[in-house]
């Protein structure tokens, strides 16, 4: 295995005093995916842009498929695909001529950009939509039609920058199922995102980048192992019923119950039949929680314990 | 979703770079030009202006101004045409701002495509287009009492004329549409340049009732020389005292500005 894509220290300065990123080094491993996860405006999109060659960094290195994005960017595009949220296409132009295009600016002779385009619309399900300009498109429909001129060429390197970022569940997972198949097949992919859930569900490593650095780094079992594991909050008419509850698990469970007045705090690290076993514990008791809510750690939970502050995404819209 | 595996190439990057650096432009002028025919109320309302503009001052200002040696509709369709090529390139900067804006731009870049391509795409739509704008003045201009005075060279002559400043022109605006915020702003820089340089020169009346400091700029920069160099071509007059400078002011503005549009453009984030 060799690393297809590799940054070592990259810095951009915005401006003055603006630093895009600060040092930013990762690796991605050929035909795996690395999820590069962070609140807005931490640096995803400037290191992916470096990476894609559409902006020169201040410092550092980068090398995608052994070319490097400074001396050898027209290597480099030719064996990349780009896709998301701000590498568009063009509203003005069909799904069909949108993808013709790109094919011909790879190179290709009209007719066998004109081919290609066919198969990736009938590939992606846009046939029907071809010939409508791409401004009367849904929002998955768009991404999709993106994502397939990331694909024009069959590039062995993808990336895709928040790709399912304001996307409806089922286009969300159309998206998914994408990538999951590009991966199969060989692709390597880095993408970005401001959903841990997308990370874990895949990227076989994670690096967590804040403020242009990176953070924390690993798979996405051992992110969530650093912050502990899903909570089990149940809820109980009165602190009397809680306390009795917090007794039956204080000797049973592994690990120390936490109440809060009428409120128990369990943790789950074994899965949904845990919560079952909780629930067996407390009807033997004959007490009935009143409500209950099982939590998985977020990506500002993440933030939380490592950077002991909210995400700025969540601030905003706690504005 | 059909079949699981993908469709596509492997692409070989093979062509000499001024084949691809011009097979590029072409299909990004192509695209440029498939955007302007899908917004037709784009397309009407920038062919209306033009004609707005012919029947006002033919008939609002024709008969107050006359100038020395020549009707007024036949002084003014030549400023008009000057006018319209040189207010059409604004959509040259909008465009582009757009391109930008809307990350268009990015997916140009992260293509093994030439770089200049983008630019010259945008430019060469718009002078494209800027022969349906000039056959449509005339042909108004026809309607209203407009006749060529020379001859079909001449025409010939100041055709290629207004082509060539407005490619020039265009250039310009590209650095204006690339160093905008926004294609709105885009549009909002472009006019204290353009009604200057177009309301202080021969395009309308004749300069000889401007005060002299006004008449001297008028008749020196570039929108004035081009005006006068073209109704030399197409009504007569002393053509080569004006065609040299208006062909040396286009030579000018393309050799500044398109190789700093170009920078821009590698430089631009």
């Amino acid at each position: 295995m060799s690393a297809a894509i590799e940054a070592h220290g990259l810095v951009k300065v915005f401006g003055s005093d603006v630093k895009a990123l600060d040092g930013v080094s990762l690796s991605v491993e050929e035909g795996t995916v690395l999820g590069l996860l962070g609140p807005n405006g931490a640096g995803k999109t400037t290191t992916v842009r470096v990476l894609t060659t559409t902006l020169v960094p201040d410092e550092g290195q980068a090398f995608v498929n052994g070319f490097d994005v400074v001396r050898q960017p027209n290597k480099v595009r030719a064996s990349i695909g780009l896709a998301g949220q701000y590498a568009a296409v063009d509203e003005n132009l069909t799904g069909r001529e949108n993808l013709r295009m790109v094919g011909q600016l790879f190179q290709l002779s009209r007719k066998d950009a004109s081919r290609v385009a066919d198969e990736l619309l009938e590939h992606f399900g846009l046939t029907e939509a071809a010939n409508r300009p791409s401004k009367t498109y849904s929002g998955g429909m768009r991404r999709r039609l993106d994502i397939a001129a990331a694909l024009v060429v069959r590039p062995p390197v993808l990336f895709l920058d928040e790709p399912t970022t304001g996307l409806d569940p089922s286009s969300r997972n159309a998206v998914w199922a994408i990538v999951e198949d590009l991966v199969a097949n060989g692709t390597t992919v880095l993408l970005t995102t401001q959903y841990l859930e997308e990370a874990d569900r895949l990227a076989d490593q994670i690096v967590v980048v804040d403020r242009g650095q990176v953070i924390a780094e690993g798979t996405a079992a051992e992110l969530k192992s650093r912050l502990g594991e899903t909570v089990l909050d149940l809820g109980f008419v009165d602190e009397h019923a809680a306390a009795r509850a917090e007794s039956i698990f204080a000797g049973s469970w592994g690990s120390v119950p936490v109440r809060e007045g009428s409120l128990v705090e369990l943790n789950i690290d074994a899965g949904p039949s845990q919560v079952m076993i909780a629930l067996r514990h407390l009807d033997e008791a004959g007490i009935a929680p009143v409500t209950m809510v099982l939590r998985e750690p977020s990506l500002d939970d993440v933030f939380l314990s490592i950077t002991g502050r909210r995400t700025e995404a969540d601030l905003e819209v706690g504005k | 979703m059909t079949a699981s595996v993908l469709p596509g190439r492997a692409v070989a990057l093979k062509r000499s770079r001024l084949r691809a650096s011009i097979g590029d432009s072409i299909v990004v002028t192509e695209r440029n030009l498939i955007g302007y025919l899908r917004i037709p109320e784009q397309l009407f309302f920038s062919s209306v202006q033009p004609i707005m503009f012919v029947l006002l001052f033919r008939y609002v200002f024709g008969g107050a101004i006359s100038p020395p040696g020549m009707s007024y509709v036949d002084y003014l369709i030549p400023g008009i045409l000057v006018q319209t090529v040189l207010f059409g390139s604004v959509s040259t900067s909008v465009g582009l701002a757009e391109d930008l804006q809307k990350g268009l731009v990015d997916r140009f870049r992260s293509l093994p495509m030439a770089r200049s391509a983008v630019l010259a795409g945008r430019t060469s739509a718009d002078s494209i287009r800027n022969v349906f704008v000039i056959l449509l003045v005339i042909g108004v201009g026809y309607l209203v009492g407009f006749r060529v005075g020379t001859n079909f060279a001449g025409f010939l002559a100041a055709f290629a004329l207004l082509l060539f400043f407005a490619y020039a022109v265009s250039w310009g605006f590209s650095c204006i549409g690339l160093s905008a915020p926004n294609s709105e702003t885009a549009q909002l820089m472009a006019f204290p340049i353009l009604f200057p340089l177009t309301f202080a020169s021969s395009a309308f009346v004749p300069t000889e009732t401007m005060p002299s400091w006004l008449r001297w700029f008028a008749d020196h920069q570039p929108v004035g020389v081009v005006v006068n160099a073209t109704r030399a071509l197409l009504e007569g007059g002393p053509t080569a005292r004006w065609v040299i400078p208006a062909v040396i002011w286009s030579l000018a503005l393309l050799f500044v500005f398109a190789p700093l549009a170009v920078w821009r453009y590698r430089k631009t984030a």
